[in-house]
């Protein structure tokens, strides 16, 4: 895609570039894989793809407050656990059909986000992410009080309702294979989409200084809620669809900080902050080390946590920063460059 | 008389709570840094509390001997060797750095210690109370627990601003550029008040060791009670922390009356509410 500059100009701009477009096949092969896996891969191999593409759609979110809005939260635990909840309420106590109840329990989410935003947005900086976790635990403690819901230690999804889902597990498990590799593409194009537009170079003229953002008239405080509320839509979902899966939900499990957020923040600071390829490349490498530290118990978060420090302090802009500035290369044409 | 008692309870609680407050309350007055990772090294200083108190038999209270200067030299060398890295205009790195460091030590205080509760025995001093009326009693530790909050709190508020050292930390955290014009050296400054920050931490750690069960989980819960107690009494007020934590532990003692399970949760609200009407807090002295 080429702007309309002068001919006369001695350049033009370009977003697509070669590596961008060998990308782009990469991700339809990719992407064909994925959609074919039920008929020729295994139902380990659907599972561990779940659990990919959820970890992948919470690091895109995440990244997109962090490392775009400048909103280091610590408590998206809080919106995981209000999907899930949300979810488990419709299903269970209105008869909600579930698929309609997986969306309503974003909407819901996002609708908690309002005054939670209102509350957490009186905090900056690092006061804003411990405020984030604060409210997160007052939405724990607060469901571990309600005894309709199994207090603190929770419910399940009713067996009718799973049966409603589908017939047999394969069939469920089928259904929530393709539920969750529509959100993580889902999440991914649409921030590719949002990251293009011109919210994206508002979001984008943010990450890189505010006050310059500001002084262009960049309105700061309104993207940045419109980005906090999205963010908390999404990872609603993402709760919703985690909790499908598990059949099971309880406050700890589902408001917790070290399951839901300390991963997240791993995957994206080890991947590459404020990239759209950063938290793809950062959840390849937490499932690997997890695949290779399997059987070393509470070792893997220690060296999990070792190596996001160590790639904090030597090279903050992650694994993606350091390929994509030694290369030059984007994979994701979300930026323009001078040719 | 039960909302009395529940209030001075509280007070006292209040007491513990300003102690995990005055270190961060410190760390953040000198050079900015919000320590995620504060409430695991309160765990950490309960632990080594523990290993003191098994290996060598000292009484809890004495252990803070041994405490508070192995506390003291973890966050001087914690400073100088991983956080000073941390520092710039981005708020990124500190934030992301020691939220790692919180992870890493839980976990590996969970593959030392393993998950098991613990608690510290100390003796007579566990029952030991005063009887103020006939219907009030106070228990000696949470009493003794108030009254150091007290004393350390003066203690940092002369050392900030009655003392050579507090001058140099006021300075550098004003201007860190300058004050090395200056022949300050401002790595050295802030791994100083990141150790004098840890030691009170130490006394804090072995007093929550001696009241309550702990575990290497429950970290981030002192980190949200400390944070609350820091925001409330206003940030950079030393003396604002006592009365935050007081507040915190009131809410939580009144919470616990009215439900048992609304304790923490009541703590958490009263935070809220404080920052609905006074964002900045009750009493604040610095703007950030």
């Amino acid at each position: 895609m080429t702007s309309k500059i002068p001919e006369s100009l001695p350049f033009s701009i370009v977003r697509s570039t070669f590596a961008s477009k060998v990308a782009f096949l990469g991700f339809i092969v990719v992407f064909i894989a994925a959609v074919t896996l039920p008929w020729w891969g295994g139902r380990a191999d659907m599972r561990l793809v779940v659990e990919f593409c959820y970890y992948l759609a919470l690091a895109q979110l995440w990244n997109l407050l962090a490392g775009y809005g400048g909103l280091v939260s610590i408590g998206q635990q809080a919106f995981i656990g209000l999907g899930g909840y949300a979810f488990f309420m419709m299903a269970a106590f209105f008869d909600v059909p579930p698929l309609l109840a997986i969306f309503l329990s974003g909407v819901v989410t996002m609708l908690f986000a309002i005054p939670t935003a209102f509350l957490v947005f009186r905090l900056s900086g690092a006061y804003f992410a411990i405020g984030t976790w604060v409210v997160a635990e007052v939405y724990r403690l607060s469901f571990a009080q309600v005894s309709t819901l199994g207090g603190g230690s929770g419910m399940s999804l009713p067996i009718s309702v799973v049966k409603s889902i589908s017939a047999s597990k394969l069939e469920r498990e089928i259904l929530i294979y393709f539920l969750a590799l529509l959100l993580a593409m889902g999440v991914v194009t649409a921030l590719y989409v949002l990251l293009r537009s011109s919210w994206g170079l508002a979001l984008t003229a943010i990450r890189d200084s505010e006050a310059a953002a500001e002084s262009l008239g960049v309105k700061k405080q309104m993207t940045k809620y419109a980005v906090y509320l999205f963010a908390a839509f999404g990872t609603g979902l993402c709760g919703a669809i985690i909790f499908l899966n598990k059949l099971r939900i309880s406050p700890d499990s589902a408001f917790s900080v070290s399951d839901w957020t300390a991963n997240i923040i791993f995957i994206v600071v080890i991947g590459g902050i404020g990239t759209l390829e950063g938290p793809i490349i950062g959840t390849l490498v937490f499932f690997i080390l997890r695949g290779v530290l399997a059987d070393f118990g509470a070792w893997y978060m220690i060296f999990l946590g070792i190596v996001a420090v160590v790639v904090m302090l030597k090279a903050p802009q992650g694994v993606w920063g350091l390929v994509a500035k030694r290369y030059g290369i984007q994979l994701f044409p979300v930026g323009r460059k001078l040719m | 008389m039960s909302w009395i008692d529940a209030i001075l309870q509280g007070t006292l609680l209040g007491g513990q709570y300003a102690l995990y407050a005055a270190g961060l309350s410190l760390i953040f007055g000198v050079m900015r840094l919000v320590n995620i990772a504060h409430g695991d090294l309160i765990i950490l200083g309960a632990y080594i509390a523990l290993v003191c108190v098994e290996m060598l038999g000292l009484h809890p209270l004495l252990s803070m001997i041994i405490v508070c200067p192995t506390m003291f030299a973890i966050g001087y060398w914690m400073q100088k060797l991983v956080l000073n890295k941390t520092l710039g205009n981005d708020i990124l790195p500190p934030l992301l750095v020691t939220f790692g460091l919180s992870i890493i030590l839980q976990n590996v205080l969970m593959e030392v210690f393993s998950a098991d509760s613990q608690r510290l025995q100390s003796g007579v001093l566990d029952t030991a109370s005063l009887q103020l009326t006939d219907e009030l009693t106070i228990g000696w530790l949470p009493l003794i627990c108030f009254v150091t909050a007290v004393i350390v709190i003066a203690s940092l508020q002369f050392l900030f601003y009655r003392t050579t050292m507090g001058m140099v930390f006021r300075a550098t955290s004003d201007k860190a550029e300058i004050v090395q014009l200056m022949g300050v050296k401002k790595d050295r400054v802030f791994a100083l008040a990141m150790g004098i920050a840890l030691a009170v931490v130490g006394i804090a750690s072995v007093f929550m060791a001696m009241r309550t069960n702990f575990d290497p989980s429950v970290g981030p819960g002192r980190l949200l009670y400390a944070f609350e107690a820091v925001i409330i009494g206003g940030l950079g007020n030393i003396w604002g922390t006592l009365l935050g934590g007081i507040i915190i532990g009131v809410s939580q003692a009144i919470g616990a009356q009215i439900n048992p399970g609304w304790q923490q949760l009541a703590g958490h609200l009263a935070f809220l509410l404080i920052l609905i009407f006074r964002p900045n807090g009750l009493f604040p002295r610095t703007k950030d």
